[in-house]
């Protein structure tokens, strides 16, 4: 047996990667619950049922989906330049920080302003983030990998030194956590008496927007020339670390913007628990996705809807909400099993 | 007193060289498994899952009623197991390295918690075991039997490595896999063997937290300690000796920030202590990132006849 690479891979099969590697994720997680001693089917008939049987449950679903999709955008955009951004978390906790900074309460606007103005500069905390383990690697050949994982120790240290400290809500009743931002800094409901906000909207149109700039400008076709071949790309003219540094921009400015979308449309004030992994959990995104734009939302939407079921089943029967996690990450290797058979095919011989 | 003689008190207790010891060993362990995989050839990202597992499952062991040393020969079988799951993936399929491990991390943590949460549904105060108890040794040497078993292990690898046809081969698949092979070697099976020993080393490094360090399982508990012995593997250029200079060094500053921390009487922010570590793994890994000789076959699939 051998594997044996497809000149091209059908559309079919690339849709059917993924969901094929969900019911193999599935399927294996179902030995685990059968190993708790819950019925199987009726569990993931709760899962199910806690992520999209009702309109609350629909809604949380969105919610949840909402920071995954702009964390799977930026894992997305990094891995199609191969930059290896693990450092999602800690960017999403830096745009969280600017937020509360720049929406709390110094800058006097009318919501038309302060918004765009939080997001921007929750953006560009992200961005920065890192931009630093960019530049090391393209200037010192530092591998970004373990410098991004590094920096969300980092990060997250930073963030409950300033919550001890700066930032800490004299309200906040010894509790560490910062003032919550204006009411002229908060993203509108999408739907009332729901926790669905505006974020959704925005990380869908940058996912469609990214898509366009993919698909359809130079700038797009410059990240996938240096993420398909970097001397390649050298050899043709292309800017290859000038597209690094820009990619890293984008990829931290988008796990930064998640950050501040979710202090400004759901928490409204910043704490150490902001993110359950969002940023871990976007690498997964991403690659369900298979690193296109549009993908991404679909692969959200799933995630999302796991950690919303498996909270509502866990309460219904003694299976731990651990299996979300669980699932997701049997869902990632098992996703790369299938874009390989996708990719590739079985030869005899 | 000024700063110079608050740091030479501290460097001058015998106490403080126990700690460095016992601080060192979770690092020289997980960092000689890293290296293992390596040499051979194969990133394993999957180091903080499996010392993750490793925690968990050694603890778990030994909380159901076995003795401490099945407890840390449970660790290394889960961890080899994991490290098979990663081998599966990366060596006969060539999937994507960093990808696979960042799975293999996300994996081994979960189930991890999975299994706790499990098995101790309602355990608001972790429950405790017996752990290893120093050995009656005067000084820094009274050390759990597990410090004494990392060190052992540093010479066992450097010996194997670099004075046994084993080692011989594990190189030269992380080095050219293409002479290898044509030696008669088998790299597939090599790898996959090579990365198996070091998830088991990694997960003896989880293991030695909950059974000699502390005495029961905390969520979070390995807390980033597997992505800095990725960084100190690149400082110890891929060797066993200097991987051990580099956890001890390591060790030094991460037992001297403790210190500081009490002395410093809260006039710093301790999250400013609880940095150093991680800033120190990057800034060692931009001192040594130009001259760094990585193995020349690291992360790079081989399949057979194809270049």
């Amino acid at each position: 047996m051998r594997l044996e690479p497809r000149t091209d891979t059908p559309l079919a099969l690339r849709l059917l990667a993924p969901v094929g590697a969900v019911v193999a994720a599935l399927a294996l997680c179902a030995l685990l619950v059968a190993w708790t001693g819950a019925p199987v089917l009726r569990a993931y008939g709760l899962l199910f049922e806690g992520a999209v049987g009702s309109r609350f449950a629909l809604t949380e679903t969105l919610t949840r989906a909402t920071p995954l999709i702009l964390t799977g955008l930026a894992a997305a955009v990094a891995f199609r330049a191969k930059l290896w951004n693990i450092g999602a978390e800690g960017q999403l906790y830096m745009g969280a920080l600017a937020a509360v900074v720049v929406g709390g309460g110094m800058l006097d606007l009318p919501a038309w302003a302060l918004i765009p103005l939080v997001m921007i500069a929750g953006t560009a905390a992200g961005g920065v983030t890192l931009l630093g383990p960019a530049v090391l690697k393209v200037r010192f050949g530092v591998d970004e990998v373990v410098t991004t994982l590094l920096l969300n120790f980092v990060v997250l240290l930073l963030v409950s030194l300033l919550l001890e400290g700066a930032l800490k809500d004299p309200m906040g009743m010894g509790w560490p956590q910062s003032a919550p931002v204006v009411e002229a800094a908060e993203l509108p409901k999408l739907v009332a008496r729901t926790r669905l906000h505006a974020g959704l909207a925005i990380a869908l149109g940058l996912s469609v927007l990214l898509w366009l700039v993919d698909t359809r400008t130079i700038w797009g076709y410059e990240n996938r020339a240096v993420g398909a071949n970097p001397r390649a790309a050298a050899f043709a003219g292309m800017p290859v670390t000038r597209v690094m540094l820009r990619t890293a921009l984008l990829s931290g400015g988008l796990a930064g913007l998640a950050g501040a979308a979710e202090v400004c449309g759901l928490k409204g004030y910043l704490t150490l628990d902001l993110s359950p992994g969002f940023g871990y959990s976007g690498i997964v995104v991403a690659m369900l996705a298979q690193l296109h734009p549009i993908g991404v939302v679909g692969a959200a939407l799933f995630i999302a809807g796991i950690f919303v079921g498996a909270d509502a089943m866990s309460r219904a029967m003694p299976v731990p909400n651990y299996i979300a996690d669980v699932l997701v990450a049997t869902s990632l290797l098992c996703m790369l099993v299938a874009g390989l058979l996708a990719r590739y095919r079985l030869r005899r011989g | 007193m000024d700063f110079l003689s608050i740091i030479l008190d501290i460097l001058l207790s015998a106490a403080f060289w126990t700690a460095v010891l016992r601080i060192a060993t979770p690092y020289v362990l997980g960092t000689l498994g890293e290296l293992v995989c390596e040499r051979a050839g194969v990133l394993n990202l999957g180091i903080e899952g499996i010392m993750t597992l490793g925690a968990m499952a050694g603890w778990m062991a030994v909380y159901q009623g076995a003795d401490l040393w099945t407890g840390v020969l449970a660790a290394a079988a889960c961890g080899a197991l994991l490290g098979l799951l990663h081998a599966a993936l990366t060596v006969p399929l060539g999937l994507s390295q960093h990808v696979t491990g960042i799975g293999v991390t996300l994996l081994g943590t979960s189930l991890s918690y999975f299994v706790y949460r499990l098995v101790l549904p309602q355990a608001s105060t972790p429950p405790t075991i017996e752990p290893f108890q120093p050995l009656a040794l005067p000084g820094a040497l009274a050390q759990t039997p597990l410090t004494y078993l990392a060190f052992l292990l540093v010479a066992v690898v450097a010996y194997v490595l670099y004075r046994t046809p084993v080692g011989l081969a594990v190189r030269m698949v992380g080095e050219n896999p293409a002479a290898a092979e044509a030696q008669g070697l088998n790299v597939t099976a090599i790898r996959i063997g090579a990365v198996m020993a070091g998830s088991a080393l990694m997960a003896l490094a989880g293991a030695f937290l909950t059974l000699s360090a502390f005495n029961a399982f905390f969520f979070n508990m390995v807390n980033g300690r597997g992505w800095i012995c990725i960084a100190l593997v690149v400082f110890a250029s891929w060797r066993p000796g200097k991987a051990l200079l580099g956890a001890l060094l390591f060790a030094v500053f991460d037992a001297l920030q403790l210190r500081l921390q009490q002395a410093s009487g809260g006039i710093l922010p301790y999250q400013l202590f609880l940095m150093m570590p991680y800033l120190l793994s990057i800034l060692a890994l931009v001192l040594v990132a130009r001259r760094a000789s990585y193995p020349r076959a690291l992360m790079i699939p081989y399949r057979k006849g194809e270049r």
